[in-house]
């Protein structure tokens, strides 16, 4: 007889708990028996893509993971990675996708507190968090109702909790109109000795339960997230959480008190599936079981049955194993910070995760099935690229409009590069993170908008409750982090545009003078049970996997969010675009010899490393530009190709000249090209410059808005010593282009004798600086 | 001399408070736990900024019924300097040390950013080596910093040299234009009438001035 007509479940009730027919059979077949409804709907949050990866486990085992400064990769709540001098930073990305777009307030917060539990369960307290934001059209209403509601919502929790926010990037685009993005990334230093795992060990020690309480908030959010959206989802809204940032704080506080006992021997957050992951994972990790009896949860609600306080996602709750007859100092902690702490179960031989409730066995499954031993689903890629692509590729740039030294179709180059300024991708963030707490802790070495990438000082922190000690420390070391992808580059050549959104992450760093040392990746997409949805993953899966080896920076963690789709009125599923966002961090060796994006004097000279002004290649090209985008309506194209070994080059130029001090301002050619990184370190600085471009073989608009070519753009001071340096390593790759002018000094691109672009500083800025405003009044 | 900084549930510029009176200042600090009522080691009592008690019911408002408050509260009774930062100034006009109150910021948005403040008065120990007029950038990070008090109450602060610090640009105009929160006066610091409680800040949270640098955050103190 079939399982599934035996099944005490109805086929939509089980199709409700995320659970498809042959995994249902699958239950059944680890059980030996039907699940009860308890067990049902653990399956159903532990078997989603949020908590198993089952369509994406096969294409993340390809990415480099290892490496000199890798102390915790992929597996545990965040990766760990060795900065020197003994200092360790834990870093890891998470989205939260879906909640935000039907809460985006709550959303978003809890998106950050999620992420700061990953870091502070390894024993590390969070210094700093960036954020990778997607909307739709700033023009809709109701894309500003998201934006400004995610804002608030990443201010709110952030500002509270006490954790600077120091960067991130922020999009806009009509692909995610119905489906925003938000990632939030988040670092921390280690406090204790020894780096806190979550497997469970020690048959018969204690299982703590501490935090908050648990309600009927954010049931079953892992299986939401990992569903299609639609117009009924507003209906889900029970399935997002409410984040308390205040007891958040007293949270971080207390468990770095605890871990610092030693009395702790593992921890896990309660994130997506709550206590039901948490003891899942605990078990399965540490290849043993825990018994959990719920009556002993402290509740915020009556009338809880075992299945809501299985998929309750009550935020800002952990799970301890104690060392056995420790309990009560931990305790103790917990209560001195007005929080919850019980004993709510045990360490057992047998590994299977048993949940008792009212004095009876209320679910009783082996741990291995919920965690480890998940279904994985393996897809065929297709044999050849989709007509999307094929279609988009065969765009040429003869195909645009002829142009001259006056401009392009009856427009100057002072209103493209106008238009470009105005375009909410481009413009200024200020807006954003001006609402953010980016000083807190006072260790931001770069506020956001001052560089391509944010620098936070590192020093080792006191415990606030005990003794003290603030004596400046003896290092100097910084770390330096950024957040990047270009979503249309990935969209019309996934392969390639994984592999650009690598070297933009290391670009960055270089750019303020870090050297890259790891990824968190968080994979945005739409459904892979779509063949192009899968054939996006798989190659964005080949092309971080293959950059991150080019630049040596293991991906040491990270997260999946899949089913990134909006149901249009016909109810036509929406992808958007696939959205493979890299976090990347990096190493300071003296914060006190970064650069920012600024021109920094009259008179400095102006450089451009990469491919030089004039060169027309597979890897500079109009192809997937904004300026293409923007000022053509054209999404088409080829996007730049990553030339790996001119990349490395350029961007061990840049550092070293910074280390030097020769280089006195530094910036990367990215959306808009040449023209507008060279506009934004003029804006920067409130000074103009003047420029003089080769056009060689290239289109005017290709000469100032084409897009790849490993491009930074440098101001340097000592010019001698610096042009023999560059001349040696790359030749006619680094060029120099032009002369920083005065405070108040035009900024003029001259290409010949005949003048393009003549802008001044301050209309540039006005125009950069209000445009994401202008649009929300 | 010694510097007590209090540690209430949700204060977050506790350890920031403490980098720059240990770290900077090279004093002795003690962080004080809010349960405390003995500080009488202290010299120099501190109210750093954060969310206490999460900012519930109003800014400052159940922090003010803590024992380490009425302890301070004696502190400043004895003539003892207390500085409030931030939320520390929340609480210190919640506990009535210092007049007003602080309510949302004029755009109804949290604020970060640099601001100038313009020095009023050089006369106290919190600002006199400071020279009066002279234009001082701080960091800001606030959502509640417009300060507001009855107009008496303002008039008696402006007649008896209680404002500190006042919000200008940076060549030192007082204007709308310069004023980040919608404060009224523009002003962004005061002091008790016996010149030993002031709020440094409007939220400035002036302790975090570039310290990185090792730049001196604030003289006389």
């Amino acid at each position: 007889m079939n399982v599934l007509e035996s099944a005490p479940f109805s086929p939509e009730e089980i199709a409700s708990q995320g659970i498809k027919p042959n995994e249902y059979e699958e239950i059944v077949t680890r059980l030996g028996r039907h699940p009860n409804k308890a067990e049902l709907g653990m399956f159903g949050v532990m078997w989603s893509e949020h908590c198993c990866y089952k369509n994406s486990r096969p294409l993340l085992s390809q990415f480099p993971t290892t490496g000199p400064r890798v102390l915790v990769g992929p597996g545990e709540n965040a990766g760990v990675v060795d900065m020197g001098d003994g200092i360790r930073l834990a870093f890891k990305i998470e989205s939260h996708n879906h909640p935000s777009a039907v809460e985006p307030f709550q959303g978003a917060a809890t998106g950050v507190g999620g992420i700061l539990r990953d870091i502070f369960t390894m024993g590390a307290r969070p210094i700093a968090v960036l954020n990778s934001l997607r909307f739709g059209n700033l023009d809709d209403a109701r894309t500003k109702r998201l934006f400004q509601g995610v804002v608030a919502g990443i201010s709110h929790y952030g500002n509270c909790v006490g954790v600077a926010t120091v960067g991130g990037e922020v999009y806009f685009d009509p692909a995610y109109s119905g489906n925003p993005l938000v990632n939030a990334m988040a670092m921390g230093l280690m406090e204790t000795d020894e780096i806190v795992k979550s497997g469970a060990k020690g048959i018969g020690n204690p299982v703590l339960y501490v935090g908050s309480t648990t309600g009927r908030d954010g049931m079953g959010g892992a299986s939401f997230a990992s569903a299609e959206l639609s117009k009924e989802s507003i209906d889900d809204r029970p399935a997002v959480q409410v984040g308390d940032p205040f007891l958040e704080k007293s949270l971080i506080e207390a468990c770095l008190e605890a871990f610092k006992t030693g009395a702790v021997v593992a921890a896990q957050d309660m994130g997506a599936a709550g206590l039901t992951c948490s003891t899942a994972e605990m078990a399965a990790k540490g290849g043993v079981g825990i018994l959990l009896d719920l009556d002993k949860i402290p509740a915020r609600e009556t009338g809880m049955v075992p299945y809501e306080y299985l998929l309750s996602e009550s935020q800002e709750r952990m799970l301890f194993v104690a060392e056995k007859g420790r309990e009560q100092e931990l305790i103790d902690i917990f209560h001195r910070w007005e929080l919850q702490a019980v004993v709510a179960g045990e360490v057992l031989a047998e590994p299977i995760v048993r949940i008792m409730f009212q004095g009876a066995v209320a679910a009783e499954v082996p741990a291995l099935a919920l965690s480890d031993d998940t279904p994985i689903y393996k897809r065929d890629l297709m044999a050849s690229p989709p007509p999307y692509a094929t279609e988009a590729w065969a765009w040429t740039e003869d195909q645009l409009p002829a142009c001259d030294v006056q401009g392009i179709a009856g427009q100057t180059w002072n209103q493209v590069m106008t238009t470009l300024l105005d375009t909410p991708t481009i413009a200024s963030k200020r807006w954003v993170y001006s609402q953010y707490d980016h000083q807190v802790q006072n260790n931001t070495v770069i506020f956001p908008g001052g560089a391509d990438a944010a620098v936070v000082r590192v020093r080792p922190q006191a415990n606030a409750t005990s003794a003290t000690d603030f004596t400046l420390p003896a290092t100097e070391i910084g770390v330096a982090a950024t957040t990047d992808c270009n979503p249309r580059y990935v969209y019309l050549n996934p392969l390639e545009g994984a592999k650009m959104a690598v070297a933009e992450a290391a670009r960055n760093l270089s750019c303020v003078g870090a050297e890259p040392i790891a990824v968190t990746d968080n994979l945005n997409f739409g459904s892979p049970e779509k063949p192009i949805g899968y054939w996006q993953l798989a190659n964005a899966c080949a092309g971080i996997a293959e950059a991150c080896r080019e630049f040596a920076t293991p991906v040491t963690g990270g997260n999946v969010s899949l089913y990134n789709e909006t149901l249009d009125a016909e109810g036509n599923p929406q992808p958007i675009y696939p959205t493979p966002v890299i976090g990347m961090v990096g190493r300071v060796e003296n914060i006190r010899k970064v650069v920012g994006q600024a021109w920094a004097e009259a008179g400095d000279r102006i450089y451009l490393l990469g491919l030089p002004p004039g060169v027309v290649s597979p890897a500079l090209t109009l192809g997937a530009s904004e300026y293409l985008a923007q000022c053509h309506g054209t999404i088409a194209g080829q996007p730049p190709q990553v030339d790996f070994d001119l990349e490395r080059r350029v961007q061990a130029v840049c550092r070293h000249g910074i280390q030097e001090g020769w280089i006195k301002s530094a910036h990367d050619s990215s959306e808009g090209g040449l023209a507008l990184a060279i506009a934004e370190s003029c804006i920067a600085a409130g000074r103009g410059a003047t420029i003089t471009l080769e056009a060689g073989e290239a289109r005017l608009d290709h000469l100032l808005f084409a897009e790849g070519g490993a491009r930074i753009l440098v101001s340097v001071r000592d010019g001698a010593a610096w042009e023999a340096y560059a001349r040696a390593e790359l030749g006619d790759r680094a060029r120099f282009i032009g002369t920083v002018g005065d405070l108040g000094a035009p900024l003029t691109i001259a290409t010949g004798t005949q003048i393009l672009v003549n802008l001044p500083v301050e209309q540039m800025a006005h125009t950069w600086g209000t445009a994401i405003e202008r649009r929300l009044q | 001399m010694k510097f007590g900084v209090v540690v209430f549930p949700g204060s977050n510029c506790d350890r920031d408070m403490a980098w720059v009176t240990q770290g900077l200042l090279g004093q002795t600090t003690r962080m004080v736990w809010h349960e405390e009522s003995d500080i009488s080691d202290i010299d120099v009592m501190v109210v750093p900024g954060g969310f206490s008690y999460g900012d519930y019911l109003r800014c400052g408002a159940i922090a003010r019924f803590s024992p380490v408050m009425k302890a301070t509260i004696d502190h400043a009774n004895r003539g003892k300097p207390v500085l409030g930062v931030c939320n520390g100034f929340q609480v210190l006009t919640e506990v009535g040390l210092l007049p007003g109150a602080l309510m949302r910021n004029r755009d109804l948005h949290f604020i970060c950013d640099r601001a100038s403040l313009k020095v009023e008065n050089n006369s106290s120990i919190w600002t006199r080596e400071y020279q009066s007029g002279q234009v001082i950038t701080v960091p800001i990070a606030h959502g509640e910093g417009c300060y507001y008090a009855e107009p008496d109450v303002i008039q008696q602060l402006e007649d008896q040299g209680q404002v500190l610090f006042r919000y200008c640009n940076p060549q030192g105009d007082a204007n709308q234009g310069s004023n980040p929160n919608g404060s009224l006066n523009n002003i962004a610091g005061i002091r008790n009438q016996q010149g030993n409680v002031p709020r440094h800040d409007a939220p400035p949270r002036a302790r975090r001035r570039r310290s990185h640098w090792g730049h001196r955050w604030f003289g006389g103190v």
